[in-house]
């Protein structure tokens, strides 16, 4: 149960750090602590009491005794998507600072034409 | 799990978010993303403890060495203290 | 200061509320439906000993692709965004001593070994294409810290990374083409726990591994890139 609350309050975090704050590179960090509460929150539901890593090995053939597999591999292709979006983003704050010369959100919004 | 696995991976938990906490509070923004590195590691203890080794290893190797290397010198390129707020 | 205190109490509300809805999944009951189906079936009709790189491979191989499609699209657009006219760029960041240039000399070749290890058995260990990408990628970024005038040769890795793709489309297509879906299971299944087992998983993983790391390596490149990117400003 401990694990529950604790992934939703490292996505409450993050929600809290895009709205607060106003520096560009802290609303970005609190992008990454969204995807890492989301991916912690998948695994811990797919966990089963008492029960081992579904690979199989000369030790471990039964399958009755593995935890489930699928939310392990949704999350697998979630990290990857995370880590490419969060590349672009940072590719962005840099041409965005080359251009306006701050890197606070209210300067840069109020600089339309 | 067993008693002992347990207690330490709530350790591992409340490590977390703490280190998060101070990561989006601290003025020195390499300061702030090495916290949040730190942190990216420590749920890839977690997620290791919950008998899933592919995400562990995937989670190590993309979210706390690549995301790190990609941010610093996103901050390197522009302004290291936090001025704003 | 009274903003912070009124959203923060919002968001613990939201996490209250939720949390309320999530008591009905009890942490570590027995809740598997479609799992156990796969973990049955995964020995007599792929061959694999890793479960989940069969399920994502096997049994969920279109949503592998759309992901292996958003990854190119991210490198395509920081490439957009960083086009150099010029030729000679100067990629230095950070000042590097002896011990880092004696010591990378040493350790990459083994980089890319274990890089290119956990990418071809990943039907055997824990592991697979995407991990062992990254690997390769975490190799020249290494490369990069510590020589001052290294560049690498981007078409030949335009053409690594093309072949990487054109493999995965190639295996769907067969299926296809000589089965009656896409990306059915062509090739043998083999004896359990041998490395030349598990169908078409282990020529699309070698395929995804090397487009990973190489779409990997793009992308920093394009970001350390310090002297003459923007049209000749410092």
């Amino acid at each position: 149960m401990i694990f529950y609350v604790s992934a939703l309050l490292i996505i409450g975090i993050g929600i809290y750090a895009i709205i607060i704050k106003k520096n560009l590179i802290k609303i970005i960090i609190g992008l990454d602590l969204i995807e890492t509460g989301i991916n912690l929150l998948i695994v811990s539901i797919g966990y089963i009491n008492g029960k081992t890593a579904p690979i199989f090995s000369k030790g471990v053939m039964n399958a009755s005794r593995m935890v489930d597999s699928v939310p392990q591999a949704l999350t697998l292709t979630s990290i990857v998507i995370g880590a490419s979006e969060l590349a672009l983003a940072a590719a962005f704050v840099v041409l965005l600072y080359r251009k306006y010369g701050t890197l606070d959100v209210r300067k840069i919004r109020s600089l339309r034409w | 799990m067993s008693i002992y696995v347990l207690i330490f991976s709530y350790i591992l938990l409340a490590l977390t978010i703490i280190l998060s906490l101070l990561a989006i509070h601290v003025k020195d923004l390499i300061a702030a993303v090495i916290l949040m590195g730190g942190g990216s590691l420590l749920v890839s203890l977690v997620f290791l403890l919950l008998q899933a080794p592919d995400v562990a290893m995937s989670e190590a190797a993309i979210g706390a060495a690549l995301t790190m290397a990609i941010y610093i010198i996103a901050v390197k390129k522009t302004e290291r203290e936090d001025k704003d707020d | 200061m009274i903003r912070k205190i009124v959203y923060g109490i919002f968001i613990l509300i939201i996490v209250a509320a939720v949390s309320m809805f999530l008591m009905s999944y009890p942490f570590g009951s027995d809740k598997m439906d479609v799992g156990k189906y796969y973990l049955e079936n995964t020995v007599p009709q792929t061959g694999a000993a890793n479960v989940v790189t069969s399920v994502t491979l096997f049994y969920r191989g279109f949503d592998t692709l759309g992901e292996v499609t958003v990854l190119f699209t991210a490198a395509l657009g920081v490439s957009i965004l960083y086009f150099i006219e010029d030729k000679k760029r100067k990629t230095r960041i950070v000042e590097s001593n002896f011990v880092t240039k004696v010591g990378t000399r040493v350790v990459f070749p083994f980089i890319l070994l274990v890089g290119a290890y956990i990418f071809m058995h990943g039907h055997l260990t824990p592991g697979g294409g995407f991990q062992g990408g990254a690997l390769i990628a975490t190799g020249f970024l290494l490369l990069y810290l510590a020589y001052e005038e290294t560049s690498i040769n981007r078409a030949k890795f335009y053409l690594v990374e093309g072949l990487g793709g054109l493999t995965y489309v190639t295996m769907g297509l067969l299926g296809y083409f000589m089965k009656d879906s896409f990306l059915a299971n062509v090739l043998p299944n083999g004896q359990l726990f041998n490395l030349l087992s598990g169908g078409i998983i282990l020529p699309i993983y070698i395929g995804v591994g090397l487009k990973v790391g190489s779409e990997l390596s793009n992308i920093i490149d394009d970001l350390m890139c310090e002297v003459k990117c923007d049209g000749g400003e410092e």
